[in-house]
């Protein structure tokens, strides 16, 4: 068997991000041998997309030892779809989507049950059936705890109950590099290989291994409206205008992709990478800031996490 | 007098590092830092953290004005926000006024980036320090100026060091309530270089710093303090040592086997000590096997060399029989094997650790049945290792490991990595403990870190003999020395 390399005249990582490509591949190898069904919880994102060549290097020159499952809530941007698509043909890899049938019947959207409900029902709860139907006992997600406040706590290994629930008081103690991989019957964790990257960290991942994204990162002349003070993506027929929005052309980048109702877009000028690191590199708002969910209500982070949220 | 530096030669295992001096070359040059803060409810280890993260701009906007919303409208003179809030993480905790655990948090300077483990400086503190501190690289102690050394301090030094911490900081806090006064400053730095030697850590720096004013933190507060003219605490931090596991010799635990295709056979892993390159020698533990290394194969390249830390994939020259859980070592440099190990654990359930329980074991990637026997505890107001056969939650012991197959293992002074392993109950599947090895025992029972031939003997009249026993030093060292009354007759 012919080794492929595909590092040949890249120059080497920062021993900083050295530290936490090594550290992601470990927790990748060490879940892919302790558990019996992983899977990897994909949302085309910035995350996402590091977090998956980091589990490509950590298999290399095996293929991944386990599926993708993305959560498609059916109000993701077309270039997202498109996106995830390209990179499933790529890579060869098993990529399973999931959308909540119940939802879907109900026509739920963001605008008929708001957007807590809504996200309860199309992630959190979709979430959970895609876990139950393959009976998955670890799911790789990208969180961070630098993100939000009550993920600074989060293991590397954080433990759900049978029902996907997750409780702050009976998580287990972590040491050194020391994962305890022991589970009940049902019971599974989640599994966050990203724990202690940082935002610019995961920038200066992108940059230095050339990780391609989706392109509503860099900004671009695009079709938005105002809503909340937030300023969304238009040109979606199911988003109706409200009296007195109205659609205008702005150079826009996203931070974060989520759905396109609840996701934020900010003024940039920033069309690549080195403008988007220089961006935010002055920022000073947090990227969480452009996502609706999260201003519900105080601890409303927390809050869906106990739910089974990722 | 000038900074409080006791000491800057290095341990075994530690090297300087080569900061850039020019930033401004692509990326940072060094891992990040990990380190734990430490101190009594109330010393001001809340606003020291959040100082540090607010004077090197890690609090977002957003998260102030949350913080703002959120908080009683309390704030400091400074026109700060409450730094608590912006600390504590989770809503159950926030009701209820408590800290549960180990938070994390993350800040940098242009020069290194660090994660700091955030512990509770109250009730469950030994459990939660132990996990900040294991994988911590350096400590900083808080005291508030007004009180000097507390018990508590002597505690968490001696936590920190007997988790492997060889770098302390010892922040005096509060210095503006004590009229920034230098007297006072160096009673305490003194006091508490004598506590840190005594747990054999020598690089010390103490700094007077005000976590309210921001003074001596990131920024320095020469104006009410001329005297002093060390570093501030960001630049000490920036400068602290890492260990970089190169006592001992080559060791791989070997997390899994990739068999891809026809041809390819690769044990996956990352490098837990030494180095190693295409050509060297290895054995494979515990079986015992020997084999050469034919290449090390990365995503970006086949490498010529690896180093501790790297996450790689080994290839053998020859097909040996090698399995998850298998260390791969050097062969020149092996690590100890046997069925029966002396270690120290720190008991972290309720259930506390009980004698003659079949444990699971996990170090590195092995897991394996452990029974266990405590046979002391470390009293940590008199800092004396006192009969025990039962270690309750928090407690510090030592324990006699007994394995039904071989294990594998180095001392946790010479290699953090595969000196350390945590112990799970079978039943509910809990971490309850964290152990560090210490040595071997022979069929004797006797605890051996050395041949007989290489240690020191320390011979002792009887009545200092059973005190000196108890002691910090005798325990630490107890596989090096060979102590005996008067009465004894030389070698057994
Ligand atoms: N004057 C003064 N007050 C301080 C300083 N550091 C902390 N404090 C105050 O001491 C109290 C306890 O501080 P906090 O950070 O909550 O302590 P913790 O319990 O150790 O986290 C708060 O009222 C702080 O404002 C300092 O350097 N100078």
């Amino acid at each position: 068997m012919n080794v492929i390399e595909h590092g040949r005249g890249k120059p080497p990582l920062d021993p900083h991000l050295k530290a936490l490509e090594n550290e992601a591949i470990h927790i990748f190898r060490e879940v892919a041998a302790e558990f019996e069904r992983p899977v990897m919880l994909y949302s085309i994102g910035k995350d996402s997309s590091v977090l998956l060549h980091l589990a490509l290097k950590a298999f290399h020159p095996g293929k991944l030892p386990f599926p993708l499952v993305h959560i498609d809530t059916g109000w993701k941007f077309p270039e997202m779809i498109a996106f995830r698509d390209q990179v499933v043909a790529r890579h060869g890899l098993d990529l399973i989507a999931h959308t909540n049938p119940d939802g879907l019947r109900d026509n739920v959207t963001p605008f008929s049950h708001g957007s807590a409900r809504y996200t309860d029902i199309m992630k959190t709860q979709a979430l959970k059936q895609a876990l139950d139907m393959g009976r998955y006992d670890a799911a790789f997600g990208g969180a961070r705890r630098d993100e939000e406040a009550s993920r600074a706590k989060e293991r590397i290994y954080s433990f759900r109950t049978s029902d996907h629930a997750w409780d702050p008081r009976n998580q287990r103690p972590e040491l050194w590099s020391i994962y305890n991989g022991m589970i009940h019957p049902g019971e599974s964790v989640r599994a966050f290989p990203l724990s202690n990257w940082t935002e610019v960290d995961i920038w200066r991942y992108i940059q230095a291994e050339k990780i391609e994204l989706v392109p509503l990162y860099f900004a671009e002349r695009r079709k938005v409206l105002e809503r909340d003070g937030m300023l969304i993506a238009a040109g979606d027929p199911r988003i109706a205008l409200l009296p007195g929005e109205q659609v205008r052309e702005e150079m826009v980048r996203f931070r974060t992709l989520g759905c396109i109702p609840l996701t934020g877009g900010v003024r940039s000028t920033a069309t690549t990478l080195d403008e988007v690191i220089a961006e935010l590199e002055i920022a000073t708002v947090s990227e969480r800031q452009g996502r609706a969910i999260d201003r519900d209500q105080a601890g409303s982070m927390e809050k869906k996490k106990r739910e089974g949220y990722f | 007098m000038t900074a409080q530096t006791l000491s800057q030669s290095l341990l075994p295992g530690e090297d300087l590092l080569d900061i850039d001096p020019n930033p401004q070359t692509a990326g940072r040059q060094a891992r990040p830092l990990r380190f734990i803060t430490c101190g009594s409810v109330d010393d001001g280890k809340s606003t020291l953290i959040g100082r540090l993260l607010w004077d090197t701009k890690a609090v977002k906007e957003d998260q102030a004005a949350a913080l703002r919303r959120d908080s009683t409208g309390k704030q400091n003179e400074l026109g700060l926000p409450d730094f608590a809030l912006l600390l504590d993480g989770l809503q159950a905790e926030r009701e209820q006024g408590i800290t549960i655990d180990v938070a994390y948090r993350y800040f940098a300077t242009d020069r290194r980036s660090f994660i700091v483990a955030d512990t509770p400086g109250h009730v469950q503190y030994t459990r939660n320090m132990a996990t900040g501190a294991s994988t911590a690289d350096l400590a900083v102690l808080l005291v508030d100026a007004r009180s000097g050394i507390l018990e508590q301090t002597r505690r968490h030094a001696t936590i920190a060091a007997m988790m492997g911490i060889r770098q302390f900081v010892l922040a005096v806090n509060k210095i503006d309530l004590s009229n920034y006064d230098e007297a006072g400053f160096q009673t305490i730095a003194r006091a508490f270089r004598e506590i840190a030697l005594s747990l054999g850590v020598r690089q010390v720096t103490a700094i007077p710093v005000s976590a309210l004013k921001g003074e001596n933190i990131v920024m320095r507060g020469d104006e009410l303090m001329p005297w002093y003219s060390g570093p501030t605490l960001v630049e000490v931090l920036e400068k602290a040592t890492q260990r970089t596991g190169q006592t001992t010799g080559f060791r791989l635990p070997v997390q899994r086997v990739s068999r891809p295709g026809e041809g390819f056979r690769g044990y996956q892993g990352t490098v837990a000590g030494g180095s190693i390159k295409p050509g060297d020698s290895v054995v494979v533990l515990p079986s015992g096997v020997e084999a050469n290394v034919k290449a090390i194969v990365t995503y970006d390249l086949v490498r010529n060399a690896a180093v501790h830390g790297d996450a790689i994939t080994l290839v053998l020259d020859r097909p040996v029989d090698v399995a998850r859980g298998d260390m791969i070592a050097a062969i020149d440099q092996r690590p100890m094997t046997g069925r029966a190990f002396t270690a120290r654990l720190v008991a972290l359930s309720p259930d506390g650790v009980v004698p003659g329980k079949r444990y699971w074991l996990k170090a590195g990637s092995r897991r394996q049945r452990v029974l266990l026997r405590p046979t002391s505890q470390l009293d940590l107001s008199t800092g004396n290792w006192d009969d025990a056969n039962f270690l309750p939650v928090n407690g510090i012991g030592v324990v006699e490991l007994d394995f039904e197959d071989v294990a594998v293992f180095d001392s946790y002074e010479t290699n953090r990595d595969t000196g350390a392993f945590i112990l799970i109950d079978p039943e509910t599947l809990n971490t309850v403990a964290g152990g560090m090895i210490d040595g071997k025992r022979s069929k004797s029972g006797r605890f051996d870190a050395l041949p007989d031939a290489d240690r020191a003997t320390v011979t002792l009249p009887a009545r200092l003999l059973e005190a000196f026993l108890k002691t910090e030093f005798a325990r630490a060292h107890a596989g090096e020395i060979k102590v005996t009354g008067p009465e004894e007759v030389e070698g057994e």
